[in-house]
């Protein structure tokens, strides 16, 4: 096995790990909101996507994918953490009378 | 080996390797610093208090690596970034914003298609720029990457069409099923494997990718609108993996860590909602509908249906001190949440002690009902959790179950023979009074009938769950 791979390999399931017991921890209530922030996080994605659509001497077939994935990746980023701020901000407690 | 209708991408093998050359040491500090942003954005959402300063704390993560990547040597052509940045900013704005709350579970399996589309066509691209000089590790990773990002990008159109219902909620299903489903992936699995050990011939590739598309069509379509929670979980689950499986492909660790942490969570969901269900995934992903022996509608309910009137059950209401609401997904439907938040001023006002008691299936998506309900305006100290309320219903006067049926049905618990015997349930028929409000006596998603409604404690409200809440809301301003 390479040394990339390997510590690559190491990184995700100590994330998973980690994720796991983080993610243990959230309230029933918020599993919506987890849903659709977990999303956005993993839209980070779109790091891969830039490299790609961004490399000038590509192919314009590989620029095209990239750009295409950009995009996707994008509606996530932006979406994502918009539609999890606006369900978190719904949650209020009892006003005080 | 290089099939001759591959020549124009041949030649950039030797100058397109986008991700070989070494990151700049301040962008992978600033990597390391949104992996750090991510997991507390995940972190604080453990409590009310701090969940919001996690969603900032994930983006400030987010926009830092994004410009970092932006600024990096190798990206020279902007032209494109910004065109497609705009077009997926815009959209993500819109479907942010105009998404009313009962079609977040749609929306949801919709951003899961477009992040698993991103991850899968990336992985398209590096295999073309790449394909003659692949190591079986590279390839590996690729064919891994391109399998989860199409069958997670069509599986998740399915769901979302499911759940919006322009495709039927029904289980669709078709002789061989599940063999022709199987041979479907093993198929695409085999051609990943040729992939790997012959990665050159490059025509192996759109096989491989139709495979997969066609592989997420058939697992999904199979699955009826009320397993959506845990198949919704389960896509969230692949989202992720696709994610992490590209950070693979790409060797960029912050895509790995940000894929594993949605690939957990949305292993957790997936468990606690075939928890929830007492199902398995196995079950749920291949098993087909029940067919099993279930009592007669008849012999359940036959002369012992007792209805009641909005004025009645106002009467029972204007004598309780402690209601307890029941919503599940016939609420949903009905759009009864901002009636069904109305009802809860009423009666309180009154000096009713009110809580509502939330199944982790109700709903659509998990915790979908928690955020309808917040959108009603019901503070979420008054949602309390399955296990947080089941041993105190021997203390409630009155529940109202609205468009609930298999999850208040004790014969989960009493009847071991039942077809949902062992699933979770709310202990309603432990109540002094139970009222269910529900259009007909016809059976929910296990399609057997609920000896609850037969009780002597039992009191039936046919109509509409909004309507009904209302017509309750008007009878209790009258009494």
């Amino acid at each position: 096995m390479s040394t990339t791979l390997a510590s690559n390999l190491f990184v995700f399931i100590l994330a998973a790990f980690l994720g796991y017991e983080v993610v243990r921890r959230v309230s029933p209530q918020l599993h919506t909101p987890l849903m659709a922030l977990t999303n956005a996080i993993s839209a980070i994605s779109v790091v891969g996507a830039l490299t790609l659509a961004g490399a000038g001497y590509g192919h314009i077939l590989l620029i095209t994918l990239g750009a295409i994935a950009l995009a996707c990746a994008m509606v996530n980023v932006v979406g994502g953490f918009m539609i999890t701020d606006r369900m978190l901000k719904m949650f209020k407690k009892r006003k005080e009378k | 080996m290089v099939p001759a209708s591959f020549p124009a991408l041949t030649g950039l093998v030797a100058t397109l390797v986008p991700h070989a050359a070494p990151l700049p040491w301040y962008v992978t500090v600033i990597y390391m610093a949104a992996a750090v942003s991510f997991v507390f954005s995940l972190k604080w959402l453990n409590s009310h208090k701090t969940a919001r300063r996690g969603v900032k704390m994930g983006e400030i993560g987010m926009a830092a690596a994004i410009l970092a990547t932006v600024f990096l040597p190798e990206v020279r052509h902007y032209n494109w970034i910004i065109i497609a940045g705009i077009i997926g900013s815009g959209i993500g704005i819109l479907l942010a914003v105009l998404t009313p709350m009962t079609a977040v579970p749609q929306q949801t399996a919709l951003s899961h298609a477009f992040g698993a589309l991103a991850a899968a066509l990336v992985g398209t691209a590096e295999y073309y720029s790449q394909y003659s000089h692949l190591t079986p590790m590279h390839t590996g990773a690729i064919a891994f990457e391109s399998l989860l990002g199409y069958l997670t990008f069509t599986g998740s159109l399915i769901a979302a069409g499911k759940l919006q219902e322009v495709l039927p909620t029904r289980p669709i299903s078709y002789p061989f099923q599940n063999p022709i489903n199987l041979s479907v992936l093993a198929l695409a699995v085999a051609c990943g494997i040729w992939m790997i050990v012959s990665p050159a011939h490059a025509l192996l590739y759109p096989l491989f990718m139709v495979l997969s598309l066609l592989f997420g069509v058939l697992l999904i379509i199979p699955i009826g609108g009320g397993d959506m929670p845990t198949v919704i979980a389960l896509l969230n689950s692949y989202a992720g993996l696709s994610a992490a499986a590209m950070g693979f492909v790409v060797n960029n660790k912050l895509l790995i860590i940000g894929g594993a942490l949605e690939g957990s969570s949305g292993f957790i969901l997936s468990m606690i909602m075939c928890k929830a269900m007492n199902r398995s995934f196995l079950n749920v992903l291949f098993g087909q509908a029940k067919i099993e022996k279930a009592a007669k509608a008849d012999d359940v309910y036959g002369g012992k249906i007792k209805t009641v009137t909005a004025e009645e059950i106002a009467d029972i209401l204007d004598g309780a001190r402690r209601v307890v609401i029941v919503p599940g997904y016939g609420l949903a439907v009905a759009q009864a949440q901002h009636a069904t938040g109305e009802l809860f001023e009423t009666l309180t006002a009154r000096g009713v002690d009110v809580e509502f008691a939330i199944h982790p299936v109700a709903g659509r998506m998990p915790g979908h009902m928690n955020v309808l309900l917040a959108e009603a305006d019901i503070p979420y100290d008054h949602l309390k959790e399955m296990d947080q309320i089941n041993e105190q219903f021997d203390d409630v006067d009155v529940v109202i179950v609205n468009g609930a049926n298999d999850v208040v049905n004790p014969d989960a618990r009493d009847n071991a023979n039942s077809p949902i015997a062992g699933m979770p349930i709310l202990n309603v028929d432990k109540a002094r009074t139970v009222v269910v409000i529900k259009r007909s006596l016809s059976p929910g998603f296990a399609g057997i009938p609920n000896p609850l409604f037969a009780r002597d404690n039992c009191l039936m409200f046919f109509s509409d769950g909004k309507k009904a809440t209302l017509d309750i809301i008007q009878a209790l301003k009258k009494t």
